[in-house]
């Protein structure tokens, strides 16, 4: 186990259960993030990461278990947590039929940022797409598209960030920028993420500890290199398949005792 | 509630007309039609029968208009969330920090602007081709419009609560609920003209009053209280019910977990 991490948790599941007619997408899910900490929810289709990030955000309510974030219940203090929060998936879009910077002002003002207009030019010069900001948003490409939902991400500046699989569609090069950005942005201004991805150069790459679920069960935990070790596995990719597979990491040591 | 982020939602809406003008044309050009269609009916009618059917025009145009202020009203709340339906712009939405009275308050902002934009046209064309002025009803207008618009927002919220409850396949249903209630609100006849067992019923909603209210009006110039007091009673009503219906039924789509379905299918 790592040490203990000290920082301030900022968003906390405790026994979180959903069920979807009577199947279990979510079953007894606790997780802590930490501020500052990059969290990667990895599994399979179907595992349940986007179910979890849906309860996370309010979208959906869970069957049962408590969430807080910023150390107070969700659903209490949605619309204060969500101040504070942002999140971008590659399955949402801002609408097609705005120009860039429209929808860009627009969420802006919704999040009622100081000098809205500065902060889009500064975004957009990070995530390296000024040239788009005349562009009508439903003519973009998939990786354009990612970006702008990703500068809509970071407008508020946000504590606290899930992205849900924020590279897919992108080609390597762009999913490598897009990867070094949100690491610099989350170092300099100590963002928690919650990340999904079935990249795992993403997870490598990005994030600092990993969870992976299996049909909504946590069946490991730990840093990328820990878990590859614990499974004896070279890759996370690796570690990916066999727990995909057999729904569990079988620990090498117990094999050979077994065997 | 902030008027900072209703303020922000309706920029979204009004970017969205500017970018696609097609919207403002559709805005103007049924009630155009319905206009000139009835304009003519009218017309026609008043030449070839005896003097009394001379106030006709008057009753079918002023109907006309004030129908399109329900109407308008409904399809500003339904059709500025049906625009974030097709746009997959919801879950963007549902994840800021905007409260669900934030969210209805902006579709009742746009509902109004509809109004403006259609009214402004229908009246103009209306005194231009048939010499009805709108205006001859005075001071009533205001209060005609204003629970018109409230009805048309409450109606807006049930459409909109009926899309999220059974997904987009409602979606022409946000069109409908207007013509469903058309009927029994008396737009273009008097109660007193509808079967004896109807006409209870046309007294539950709070059109009804405010249509007769126009023809008396037109009439001897002025409108009973008690119209107004009913009108405007019933409204408080509907209001209050249909906002509890469209939260009740967002709560319920939170916990079946298919806003999130919904919004991105
Ligand atoms: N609204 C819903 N109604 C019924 N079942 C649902 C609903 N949402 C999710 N599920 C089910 O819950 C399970 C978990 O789905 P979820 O979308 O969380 O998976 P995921 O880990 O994000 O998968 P992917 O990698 O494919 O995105 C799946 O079996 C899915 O079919
Ligand atoms: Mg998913």
């Amino acid at each position: 186990m790592a040490a203990a991490d000290t920082r301030e948790v900022i968003l906390e599941a405790r026994e979180l259960t959903r069920e979807f007619d009577g199947v279990k997408a979510l079953d007894r899910f606790s997780f802590k993030l930490h501020r500052g900490e990059v969290l990667g929810l990895l599994g399979a289709n179907g595992a349940g990461k986007t179910t979890a990030m849906n309860c996370l955000l309010g979208l959906t309510l869970p069957t049962s278990g408590e969430l807080e974030a910023f150390g107070k219940p969700l659903h209490a203090h949605r619309i204060e947590i969500l101040r504070r929060a942002n999140f971008s998936s590659a399955y949402t879009a801002l609408p097609g039929n705005l120009l860039v910077w429209q929808n860009l002002l627009v969420f802006a003002r919704i999040y009622g940022v100081p000098n809205p207009k500065q902060k889009i030019a500064e975004l957009l010069d990070l995530l390296e797409i000024p040239h788009l900001d005349k562009r009508v948003t439903g003519q973009l490409s998939a990786g354009e598209s990612t970006r702008v939902n990703l500068v809509k991400a970071f407008l508020n500046d946000p504590e606290l960030l899930m992205l849900d699989e924020p590279t897919a569609s992108l080609d390597p090069d762009i999913a490598d920028k897009v990867r070094k950005v949100v690491r610099k942005v989350q170092r300099e201004r100590s963002i928690g993420i919650l990340y999904t991805s079935h990249n795992m150069r993403d997870i490598e790459e990005v994030c600092d500890r990993v969870i992976f679920l299996h049909k909504g069960k946590i069946v490991c935990e730990g840093t990328p290199a820990q878990i590859m070790a614990r499974s004896s596995s070279n890759s996370l990719e690796d570690v990916f398949i066999k727990i995909a597979r057999d729904g569990e990491i079988v620990d090498e040591p117990e094999k050979e005792k077994a065997s | 509630m902030s008027f900072r982020i209703i303020s922000a939602l309706v920029l979204r809406y009004l970017f969205l007309y500017t970018r696609t003008p097609m919207r403002l044309v559709e805005l103007v050009f049924w009630p155009l039609v319905d206009l000139v269609v009835w304009g003519n009916v009218t017309v026609f009618i008043q030449k070839n029968s005896d003097a009394q059917f001379g106030g006709f025009i008057l009753f079918f145009l002023g109907a006309m208009i004030l129908w399109d202020i329900l109407f308008r009203a409904q399809q500003g709340v339904a059709i500025s969330f049906l625009e974030d339906v097709w746009t997959r712009n919801l879950l963007n939405v549902f994840v800021a920090p905007v409260r669900t009275a934030e969210y209805l308050s902006a579709t009742f902002a746009v509902g109004f602007l509809r109004i403006l934009v259609t009214v402004v046209v229908m009246s103009l064309v209306s005194w231009i081709g048939y010499s009805f002025n709108i205006f001859q009803l005075q001071w009533w207008l205001l209060p005609f419009f204003l629970n018109l618009m409230v009805f048309g927002w409450a109606l807006g919220m049930i459409s909109t609560a009926l899309i999220l409850r059974w997904g987009q396949a409602a979606e022409s249903l946000a069109w409908a609920v207007p013509f469903f209630i058309q009927p029994v609100v008396c737009v273009f006849y008097r109660v007193e003209d509808m079967p004896a067992w109807a006409q209870p019923i046309a007294w539950c909603f709070p059109a009804t009053p405010i249509f007769e209210g126009m023809r008396e009006v037109m009439v001897t110039g002025v409108m009973s209280w008690n119209h107004l007091w009913l009108a405007g009673g019933l409204n408080v009503i509907y209001l209050a019910l249909a906002g509890w219906l469209f939260a009740w039924v967002l709560n319920l789509t939170r916990k079946r977990g298919l806003l999130t379905k919904f919004a991105t299918q």
